[in-house]
């Protein structure tokens, strides 16, 4: 009796979460799914069949700009992690009360305007017209404006900067566990900065790095407006292919297609970046 | 080994001279002095925000001085980071790295000085048989128990062979039972190593079984440095008097004098006379009477022999082994802890008994109210 | 004599109102289509609500595909883009023609647009707004280019931009003499067109400082100067006309290419007389020359340029004499599947470095 009330409970709590996952992320996968495999022979007409991921492979434009997508996404989460380290140890172990609370904050401004306003300020910062052109003319140091923006390089701030607070949280949070006596014991026993760094806080840092990293590479790998915005004539982005597909080639099949290998990208970038880390997925997302 | 040694050799591996710490408006270290010979073991020991632990991670090198002088077998240690000073320290939640395993732990130290692997191997490995624990180096921390790990700390820092090991109330996090026993192990673990240990602790038990000179700090200051026999039979200060093992304490007035004999009446109006050495004492002037539970003796409600003779009832027998006391409640209603002897007599005694307690003045320590 | 005729029509389209159901429009458009103040007075008129939403050709087929022509009752795409979208989806209803009061049309882009958009017999767009697309240059700092292959021109390297989508394709193709509408049905011909454009448009891409994307992004360009020369649509050169005099629209020397913007009646639209009651309203004059007076483009209703700003026929005028009009190439219905084929070489000019 008091069994069948608990497990009634218990199917209740666990209620919507299933409504959750089923409605939100099985249903729309497996339709989509189905969207990919099938052909288009004519008006109307469609055939079951995998030539979408068969033209992926065929065609190098797609594989090119996935790789391309994939590499400057990892690139971008390690100049992530690289620029939020510093600042979430500064603000884990170096900063106490209102200093710390006020840090943590200002790291969150930039995030309570839309992405799109803070893509659009990079842009007034970067162009050929901007602040940093014309500041650099003012202080002599170029001649004439300087073009800053449509560039790779223009992508990777505005995907740095995107993606930051996600790195620091989940370090601040770890680091923030880190017992300060740990690191006093390894300058005692003789260590330097660089040894305690590498032999005791990053090992510690570990779960939150891994998964920092893990969040910041999916947002970076799924970004679309800094891609499309600060990017060049070169500057292409597998997100911003998957939109085409869907919306200007009326082409959903493949724009499918492009999405399951996307997910299976993403799934299989994360799996190898916990293998070399030697993380397991539940202890990461359970830690921070 | 008496206080009057301690200067004739020659050099001590720590010496403190003046030492002072300000934090903002608040002095934690007021000019504290002291010097520890090579291989004893030297306690701090005082209540918790006397500036103890200050005064440690000042010679650990995590806090500098505000004024004074620090030096380790003769060479001074302002200025000099932690990293470079020839002492270690044992935290006081032993700071073992819970990412390495026990080998990697013990081996940091070795590491950081560039020891060769297969050195270090060896050496870990004997640190680890030293302190009793042959081939734990591949277990993990939290493999291991409470004394282990507390061992494994000592090894830790006793691998690298420092001047000195600091050592922050390791025993703290540990149960009664096991407290106990480190106790011992502590001790000789130090006289094994021969290694001056530096032992900051608020527990007087510790402090007095393990130190070979303890100092009693109170808001920054030393109030006494002595052996445990000294602190606990000679203290010097009402504070070391009350602080360091079990007294009742009585405040009374100063009715008479004759040489060292004084004459005093408690606040209850119970009369009492104490033999005291103490200056700074007059007629009319208060005082801090301190007793011990043992130098009270226990005798039938006829006996009237000794001096200070107080007829009283029985208000709780507190049964602990050869600790038992009983509290007795004098006529005036003060009440006074007594140490039940351990012969077994007075075994019986049962609440509401009539006995009188006696003991004998030179045995009372007596100090000035306000000293 | 005019004015009492269309305050009797609106005594007539409020009598026609009051006898039918109230309802919500949901009307799927373009920015400037279905200005407050329209929207105001039609609901006063008709007691109908609407409800409105912004979108562009593309994204106004895709979210009706996805919802297989429902949640909206009248959408506004571009004319050469329904009778393939309904082959391929069938996401639109035909028009009843009887329920459009075809006087306020002027007659021959009515009848244009009703063969462009015939499926199956069937009539599916009403014409509203057009306009074109061409140049809009910098006349002070690059006054010499008058044509889509002008901005090739390495007078200009480094401050030309363009969208990557197809009417760039076509604009070009008509630059090197070629002519693209006449080639749809032929799909090798077409894709020989493609081709020949794909190597101009690759070999001219040193030249783009950006491909742009959104409307408010060229305009900036062109405000800066970082651009002096582009690929656009008339009224953005107009709207920064009127703050710096020396851009404008210029019709490009090959032809502007003339788009209509219609009325559409989605599959699974639940609200047909409101739909019919906002066309009959917004066809008005006095209301038409409201309309372009936001969007800043002209409609298919009879006087209805009597109304709009002497400005914005200025400028009109200034971009455009009869030569040019004559010369505008207007987009036919894009046959099924070009798309493919032009997404293609879009995409190889992207990928080329």
């Amino acid at each position: 009796m008091v069994s069948d009330t608990s497990r009634l409970g218990f199917y209740l709590l666990l209620a919507p979460i299933l409504l959750w996952l089923v409605l939100l992320i099985i249903l729309p996968h497996v339709g989509l799914f189905v969207v990919s495999i099938s052909e288009k022979i004519g008006p109307r007409e469609y055939e079951t069949g995998f030539d979408n991921y068969a033209a992926f492979f065929t065609e190098p434009l797609y594989w090119r700009t996935f790789a391309r997508t994939a590499i400057m996404s990892i690139l971008a989460t390690a100049l992530t992690l690289i620029l939020g380290f510093p600042i979430a140890y500064y603000i884990a172990k170096l900063t106490r009360g209102r200093t710390k609370t006020t840090l943590f904050l200002m790291c969150m401004i930039p995030f309570w305007v839309s992405e799109l306003v803070r893509t659009f300020g990079w842009m007034i910062l970067l162009r050929e017209t901007g602040v940093f052109s014309n500041v650099l003319q003012y202080l002599g140091v170029v001649s004439g404006p300087v073009e800053m923006l449509y560039n790779d390089a223009a992508i990777m701030v505005g995907l740095v900067y995107t993606s930051i607070l996600f790195m620091v949280v989940p370090l601040v949070t770890t680091l923030d566990s880190l017992d300060d006596s740990l690191i006093e014991a390894g300058y005692d026993l003789g260590g330097t900065s660089t040894s305690i760094l590498r032999e005791i806080v990053i090992p510690h840092a570990m779960p939150g790095i891994v998964s920092g990293c893990i969040v910041v590479f999916m947002l970076s790998l799924g970004n679309y407006l800094t891609p499309i915005l600060l990017g060049g004539k070169d500057s292409l982005w597998f997100t911003g292919m998957i939109y085409t597909q869907f919306i200007t080639r009326f082409n959903w099949e493949l724009g499918s297609a492009f999405g399951f290998l996307l997910l299976a990208l993403s799934s299989f970038v994360v799996f190898l970046g916990l293998k070399l880390s030697g993380q397991s997925l539940s202890e990461t997302m359970g830690r921070s | 080994m008496l206080r009057g040694d301690l200067l004739t050799v020659p050099q001590p591996d720590l010496v403190c001279q003046d030492l002072t710490k300000d934090f903002d408006s608040f002095r934690a270290v007021d000019h504290v002095s002291f010097d520890v010979p090579q291989g004893s073991f030297f306690s701090i020991l005082g209540p918790s925000g006397c500036g103890k632990t200050t005064l440690l991670r000042m010679i650990a090198g995590f806090q500098s001085p505000t004024g004074g002088d620090l030096r380790i077998k003769g060479k001074s240690m302002i200025g000099v980071p932690p990293n470079k000073r020839p002492v270690s320290m044992v935290f006081q939640h032993l700071a073992l790295f819970p990412t390495m395993n026990i080998g990697d732990n013990v081996g940091f130290g070795l590491r950081q000085r560039g020891v060769a692997k297969a050195e270090i191997k060896t050496r870990v490995g004997e640190v680890l048989e030293r302190v009793g624990l042959p081939g734990v180096s591949a277990r993990r921390v939290d493999q291991l128990s409470g004394g282990q790990k507390q061992r494994v700390a000592i090894a830790r820092c006793m691998v690298l062979e420092p001047d000195v090991l600091l050592l922050d109330e390791p025993l703290g996090a540990l149960d009664l039972k096991l407290r106990e026993h480190m106790k011992v192990e502590m001790k000789s673990l130090q006289a094994a190593f021969n290694t001056t240990f530096v032992y900051i602790t608020h527990d007087q038990s510790e402090a007095l079984v393990m130190s070979d000179n303890i100092a009693v700090m109170n808001n920054g200051r030393f109030e006494q440095i002595g052996t445990p026999h000294e602190v606990y039979h000679a203290p010097s200060t009402a504070f070391v008097a009350g602080f360091v093992g079990e007294a009742n304490k009585v405040t009374a007035k100063v009715s008479a004098m004759r040489g060292q004999h004084v004459k005093l009446i408690s606040d209850a109006g119970t009369e009492m006379i104490v033999d005291t050495p103490q200056t700074g004492l007059d007629v009319g002037t208060w005082a801090e009477v301190f007793l011990r539970p043992e130098i009270i003796a226990l005798g039938p409600a006829n006996d009237d022999e000794g001096m200070n003779v107080q007829l009283g009832t029985v208000e709780s027998v507190l049964f602990n082994g050869a600790n038992s006391t009983v509290t007795v409640k004098d006529k005036t209603g003060s009440l006074m802890n007594v140490a039940l002897p351990q012969t077994g007599a007075f075994a019986n005694l049962r609440k509401g008994d009539a006995v009188v307690t006696h003991w004998d003045p030179r045995h009372a320590r007596c100090y000035p109210v306000g000293s | 004599m005019r004015i009492s005729l269309v305050s009797s029509l609106a005594v007539v389209a409020a009598l026609t109102a009051q006898s039918a159901q109230a309802e919500t429009l949901r009307l799927l458009t373009w920015g400037g289509y279905a200005p407050e103040e329209v929207i105001a007075m039609f609901e006063a008129e008709t007691g109908h609500t609407v409800e409105v939403t912004t979108s562009n050709n593309e994204e106004m087929i895709a979210k009706l595909r996805a919802t297989s022509g429902g949640g909206f009752d009248l959408a506004q795409p571009s004319q050469d883009r329904i009778a393939s979208a309904q082959e391929e989806f069938g996401i639109y209803k035909p028009i009843d023609m009887s329920r459009v009061n075809a006087d306020l049309f002027i007659p021959s882009m009515l009848s244009a647009t009703a063969s462009n958009t015939t499926y199956d017999g069937e009539v599916y767009g009403v014409p509203h707004v057009w306009g074109t697309s061409g140049l809009v240059v910098n006349t002070a700092m690059a006054g010499d280019v008058t044509d889509y292959a002008d901005l090739c021109d390495a007078s200009v390297s480094g401050k030309v931009s363009y969208r990557l989508k197809r009417p760039t394709l076509i604009g070009f193709a008509y630059s090197m003499g070629l002519d693209p509408f006449a080639a749809y049905s032929d799909t090798a011909a077409y894709q020989d067109i493609l081709d020949q454009v794909e190597a101009k448009l690759t070999e001219c891409k040193p030249n783009v400082k950006t491909y742009w994307d959104g409307g408010d992004e060229i305009k900036n360009l062109l405000r800066s100067g970082e651009v002096v020369a582009s690929m656009a649509w008339d009224t953005g050169g107009w709207q920064l006309n009127a703050d710096n005099p020396d851009i404008t629209f210029v019709a490009p020397e090959a032809g502007a290419l003339g788009w209509i913007d219609t009325f559409v009646l989605p599959a699974r639209g639940r609200a047909d007389d409101a739909a019919y009651d906002w066309i009959n309203f917004v066809m008005q004059p006095e209301i038409a020359a409201m309309i372009t007076n936001t969007a800043g483009n002209f409609t298919a209703a009879v006087d209805g340029d009597a109304g709009v700003s002497a400005d914005l026929k200025a400028r009109y005028q200034g971009s455009f004499d009869q030569a040019a009009i004559d010369n505008i190439k207007w987009y036919p219905p894009v046959p099924a599947g070009l798309e493919a084929l032009e997404g293609a070489t879009l995409d190889r000019i992207n990928a080329a470095n």
